[in-house]
């Protein structure tokens, strides 16, 4: 069934709260972040309001409940991925603080000096730093796999980098700049013939194209709430029950352990031994009430809208004189979110003009220096759409963009 | 709030033709700076004779907004002395902060920029080439005049 994105908006309350000029918002920094629906608003202030306790902890009701609502989050996540298990599901922060845990636990213990770590070229500085800080730390090596001429990654190239000293590739499953998609079952199958696990940043992906860790058998998953409507302060990481028991724990404190003396400690079963101290507990519920909110609407409709939301995006805007598109041309294997330069103008300068018009896009570096020196540009601005976005949406920036000339009309005449 | 008050005639105008651009051969204190925000470089060059600078060039990337402030900039502090350019540069900080200065009426077209203030997020555009200078300045903010 096809999405009614003018009926979604109903459902987010931003949108009737932010009419400015008598312009409706159109948002589009979903790569950034994505909007809140009542849903998700109404379980945190629920759960505040008559709910709350802390989970694990107190005998009392209040607990309990609290514990009960945060394990059955912790299901109805493990349900989403498709995860074997419910305990290899571990809330985190967010996709930032997933991939420095494993970093941090599974890099530490098992990535040493003169192994490597292959990456893409256009990772998320959040893909990129924890393995960079791991080199610092143990000697391990960084190797990148080259793109495309049409930026996706060189699946040739991939190959001949994969090897016995492969301990790691840590890949995103879509790309914040590019919007290029990467075939990840393929890059799972290929890294285990070399035994190294697989890490997917699934950042970008998941939110709008789901995932199925037991189909791709990827070996770590990251992600984020809130980019998929859920509150911000929690995350995702999905690992695999041998790896996780096999691995020295994260963080030290309270929750994670199963016995302390003053002389050492042995660590709590997974999910546990990875979530010390008091987790973000309203957020975790609320997040699993944007899960909800998304296989309501049905991943598979969500794909679906966004494919006929990229199809006309890039018809649209291709063909505006003067712009540049940084990222796969055609739809396929790509995500509907676009990185553009219009016509020499800086992208701070796009985006503050089209801000005028009520329209919100991302403008700078996006966390991809490295990437920005690739693509040969300083900044770009950028459009991501999400399932509240409509067509109509595409027409109003691209005639919001020609605006940008009248007000800089000396700088680009 | 118009954009208009963002993008000025004579900030376009700065932005369109930067004065005092590109490196020179010779300067005295170079200082680079970065808004790590948005990618956005700026070099600049400064030569001083008997403590006044006789000449302030720029070179770099960046928006509007950043380019024609570093533009204005050069133009305010040729001729200043060191002790002269500190003050120019609080001077500039106090307008972008929203305060009356009328001092900056005698600084290039500084005051063009007052606008800025109803964008919050553009201020730190417009003030990435001072905030470069103010770190090569010896003893920067401990004077007032």
């Amino acid at each position: 069934m096809a999405l009614d994105p003018r009926q979604i908006k109903a459902d987010f309350p931003i949108f009737a709260a932010q009419v400015r000029n008598g312009r409706e918002l159109v948002y589009l920094d979903n790569g950034a972040t994505t909007q809140k629906p009542r849903v998700v608003i109404d379980a945190e202030r629920d759960f505040y309001s008559s709910e709350y306790g802390t989970v694990h902890r107190g005998i009392y009701h209040l607990s309990a409940m609290a514990t009960g609502l945060y394990e059955a989050a912790r299901e109805t996540v493990a349900d989403f991925v498709n995860a074997r298990l419910t305990k290899e599901i571990i809330f985190t922060r967010g996709a930032t603080d997933s991939i420095n845990l494993v970093a941090r636990t599974f890099g530490d213990r098992f990535i040493g000096k003169g192994d490597e770590i292959i990456l893409s070229e256009f990772e998320h500085h959040s893909n990129m730093v924890p393995w960079l800080m791991l080199q610092e730390r143990t000697g391990a090596r960084l190797v990148y796999v080259r793109s495309t001429p049409d930026w996706r990654l060189d699946m040739t190239d991939l190959r001949s980098k994969l090897s016995s000293r492969t301990k790691l590739v840590a890949i995103t499953g879509m790309s914040n700049v590019l919007g290029t998609i990467n075939d990840i079952d393929m890059i799972c199958q290929l890294a285990h013939e070399h035994s190294a696990r697989v890490l997917v940043d699934g950042a970008q992906l998941v939110p709008h194209f789901g995932f199925d860790v037991r189909a791709t058998d990827c070996d770590f998953l990251a992600f984020s709430s809130h980019k998929m409507l859920g509150p911000t302060g929690v995350g995702v990481l999905y690992l695999k029950e041998e790896i996780g028991a096999a691995v020295p724990p994260y963080l030290g404190g309270g929750d994670m352990i199963e016995y302390v003396r003053y002389d050492g400690f042995t660590t709590n079963e997974l999910p546990y031994k990875f979530e010390a101290g008091t987790p973000n507990i309203a957020g975790v519920i609320a997040f699993a009430k944007a899960i909800e909110y998304l296989q309501g609407l049905g991943i598979e409709n969500i794909i679906a809208h966004e494919r006929e939301v990229t199809e006309y995006a890039l018809d649209r805007l291709l063909s505006l004189e003067g712009i540049e598109i940084y990222g796969p041309k055609t739809p396929d294997k790509r995500g509907a979110l676009f990185s553009f330069n219009y016509k020499d103008i800086h992208s701070h300068d796009v985006a503050s003009i089209l801000d005028f018009a009520n329209i919100a896009v991302r403008a700078g570096h996006h966390c991809a220096q490295p990437l920005m020196q690739r693509l040969g540009v300083n900044s770009t601005a950028r459009a991501s759409f999400y399932v509240y976005n409509q067509k109509e949406e595409i027409d109003i920036l691209r005639e919001s963009l020609k605006q940008c000339e009248r007000f800089l009309k000396h700088a680009v005449g | 709030m118009q954009l208009d008050d963002l993008y000025r005639e004579v900030i376009v105008d700065h932005y369109n033709r930067p004065r005092n651009f590109g490196r020179p051969e010779k300067w005295d204190i170079m200082v680079e700076g970065k808004n790590p925000v948005c990618g956005d470089e700026i070099v600049i060059y400064l030569t001083v004779k008997d403590d006044v600078v006789s000449e302030c060039r720029f070179e770099g990337k960046g928006c509007t907004i950043s380019i024609a402030s570093a533009s204005v900039m050069t133009e305010s502090l040729i001729g200043k002395s060191l002790g002269e350019i500190r003050l120019v540069l609080s001077d500039f900080n106090r307008l972008l902060r929203g305060e009356v200065c009328q001092r900056c009426e005698q600084y290039s077209d500084a005051i063009a920029f007052q606008g800025v203030t109803k964008f919050p997020v553009r201020v730190k555009c417009a003030l990435l080439a001072w905030k470069t200078l103010e770190g090569a300045i010896p003893d920067s903010g401990t004077h007032q005049a």
